[in-house]
């Protein structure tokens, strides 16, 4: 009986050894938003490269503490770090690719792009100020628009997320009101409504609880078949939540290498952005150049014509052309390139 | 000698994993009673990560409410199954009802919560709610209870989940006290003429009571942890409100939505130290259960 035992455990060393050993493999982990892309994207590596990407989406905050603690090869946060915590932490950072989030509603009789809403009235809904579909807030922006008298039911996320962060990242920005009563953060103490885990389960509540509303990631909202809102941004615009829009965020976006790429893309002033837009970010260790290297040929591959369409048909919006090459500069300027 | 030195290792390993999960709760959790202590953090309706300001007020509220509601709907059903299994079941159902409690418990809490989500939460919104906001929501001080839209995702709805959930376990170890009655004694109240349901109100009951008891106490503990089946029908809202048609937060809940993306040293600390509270709450609850059940053995035995 021994034996068997030693020689199954021997066995299964070794196998996992040679398995290992066959197979070279990135591993990451991070935020759930770009989760569907990232493997998405390391099917196609696979086939072509023959290099295995393992991603974790265990979240923007996790994301970053692995990173951090070093027990991965890249860390993944929907939120970009701010450059002095990149610079005491040791790590670089870039851009990946671009999200937009959407208000989804459940109002009986109103269908997608029917609806506009402005910061201001988000904004007061979201504190719990506008009480009701039918409020003068709403109506001057939707004249022609029948809104029913019913209570509106406010949906947000009830985890951590960095959805949540650029949510009440625009609202901050838009609306003073916000900022000194909540502010913002990846989770925030909210005013009123129910909470959903997840982009799913915000989806979920939204579909299933009549006279809602909440914000969800686009894909969410696409492959839920949601009711979305349309926005009008800074500039006074109406826009439609489009790759197109949230593209001609980041275009917008003041992406500096020299602060690792912080910054924020919501309210931009551009007559053509939609308003509520992110990027979602990688993270490495500065130190470990032979490792990045892997990694930084990996998201190379990721900014070609291929990986974009891919991204394009699962709802994620590719970086502009120029925005690739200032990334790719710099990571030549740190030796990872 | 090897086998008692084996067994010896497992039996310790136990304790030390206990004591091990405690400290490690302590000293991550240092952060956090520093700066709230005691009363402070379990008084404090606050739950403000952009302002590093918490209290546990609302999440250990939501565990209770939840917690005590379950064992009010769940307590009558799993005793009147028990005494059903035990009394009066004709011979040929006993072995497929019996069977068919346990297998309640062996369903993975997620699939209630999703069966929760799915089906209950419209049922209790749609029909349940309303119906029970039109009887006895109309009745003085019952009407607090009963305010609000019904959503389905409330605090009723979990915890009619949470009492389906903790019926097996009552049930069946009930139905196990029922069991331990001698059935002598059982056959000599019949001899003098008591009907089936004077023997379960005066000789069963009265003999298995502290079984039953240890039974309710093992349901508490496991209503007091429940994470998933909660999480999907309870709206996660860090509040306290009398009506139980709207959303709360409960201590697991709260961990498991906040763990992963909590930034903040703080942060992490205080969810630490809500598990500290979890576990030295469900640490009592389970002692009193095993002690209650001792008791009861050693009772029978003498």
């Amino acid at each position: 009986m021994k034996r068997i035992l030693g020689l199954i455990l021997a066995l299964t060393v070794v196998l996992s050894f040679s398995m290992a050993n066959a197979e070279e493999t990135l591993n990451g982990a991070g935020a759930t938003f770009p989760y569907p892309l990232y493997s998405a994207w390391a099917y196609e590596y696979h086939k072509t490269t023959g290099v295995k990407l393992n991603y974790q989406s265990i979240g923007s905050g996790g994301g970053v503490r692995q990173v951090v603690n070093r027990t991965v090869d890249f860390g993944a946060s929907d939120d970009a770090l701010e450059p002095k915590e990149i610079e005491k932490d040791k790590l670089l950072q870039w851009p990946q690719v671009i999200g937009g989030e959407v208000l989804a509603i459940n109002v009986s009789g109103i269908k997608s792009e029917e609806m506009v809403l402005d910061s201001d009235s988000v904004c007061k809904i979201f504190l719990g100020e506008v009480k009701y579909w039918d409020d003068k807030e709403i109506k001057q922006l939707n004249p022609s628009l029948n809104l029913p008298h019913k209570e509106i039911t406010v949906v947000h996320r009830s985890d951590g997320s960095g959805t949540t962060a650029v949510f009440t990242h625009y609202l901050s920005e838009a609306c003073p009101a916000w900022k000194s009563k909540v502010g913002e953060g990846k989770s925030v103490k909210w005013p009123v409504g129910i909470g959903g885990k997840g982009n799913e389960g915000v989806a979920n509540y939204v579909k299933r609880t009549p006279f809602s509303i909440g914000y969800v990631e686009f894909a969410y909202a696409k492959q839920n078949k949601l009711t979305y809102t349309l926005l009008k941004n800074p500039a006074g615009k109406v826009i439609r939540p489009t790759l197109e829009t949230f593209a001609e965020a980041a275009s917008a976006g003041n992406y500096d290498p020299k602060k690792h790429f912080y910054t924020w893309v919501t309210n931009v002033k551009s007559p053509n952005a939609w308003p509520i837009v992110a990027a979602t970010n990688i993270l490495v260790p500065k130190e470990r150049v032979g490792e990045n290297k892997k990694v930084v040929k990996f998201f190379d591959w990721a900014f070609s014509k291929k990986a974009d369409e891919i991204a394009q048909s699962l709802v994620y919006a590719p970086l502009p052309e120029a925005l690739k090459n200032k990334i790719r500069a710099y990571w030549k300027a740190n030796g990872i390139y | 000698m090897i086998f008692s030195f084996i067994t010896g290792i497992a039996a310790i390993s136990v304790v030390l994993i206990i004591v091990g999960t405690l400290y490690v709760l302590f000293k991550e959790s240092s952060l956090s009673i520093e700066r709230f202590g005691f009363l402070k953090f379990i008084t404090s309706l606050d739950w403000d990560p952009v302002r590093e300001s918490f209290g546990a007020a609302a999440a250990l509220y939501g565990t209770l409410v939840t917690t005590a509601l379950a064992l009010i709907i769940a307590i009558p059903v799993a005793i009147g199954i028990a005494i059903f299994v035990t009394e009066v079941a004709p011979n040929f159902l006993k072995g497929p009802v019996g069977v068919a409690i346990e297998l309640l418990a062996a369903i993975p809490s997620i699939i209630y919560g999703m069966w929760g989500l799915f089906t209950l939460a419209p049922i209790m919104s749609k029909y349940i709610e309303p119906f029970l906001q039109k009887t006895i929501g109309k009745l003085p001080l019952f009407n607090i209870l009963f305010e609000g839209t019904p959503l389905g995702i409330d605090l009723l709805t979990a915890s009619m989940i949470l009492g389906i959930m903790i019926i097996p376990f009552t049930a069946s170890i009930s139905r196990d006290a029922f069991n331990l009655t001698p059935s002598v004694v059982k056959e000599s109240a019949y001899a003098v003429g008591a009907t089936k349901w004077e023997v379960v109100r005066d000789v069963v009951l009265p003999y298995s009571k502290l079984g039953v008891f240890g039974g309710i106490v093992i349901s508490l503990g496991r209503a007091l942890g429940e994470t998933m089946a909660v999480a999907f029908v309870l709206g996660n809202n860090n509040q306290i409100t009398t009506s139980l048609l709207d959303a709360a937060a409960t201590v697991t809940v709260k961990l498991a939505n906040e763990f992963t993306e909590a930034d903040k040293d703080i942060y992490l600390s205080s969810l630490y130290y809500l598990a500290l509270l979890l576990f030295m709450a469900s640490f009592i609850v389970l002692s009193i259960a095993k002690f209650l059940l001792l008791k009861a053995e050693n009772k029978l035995k003498a």
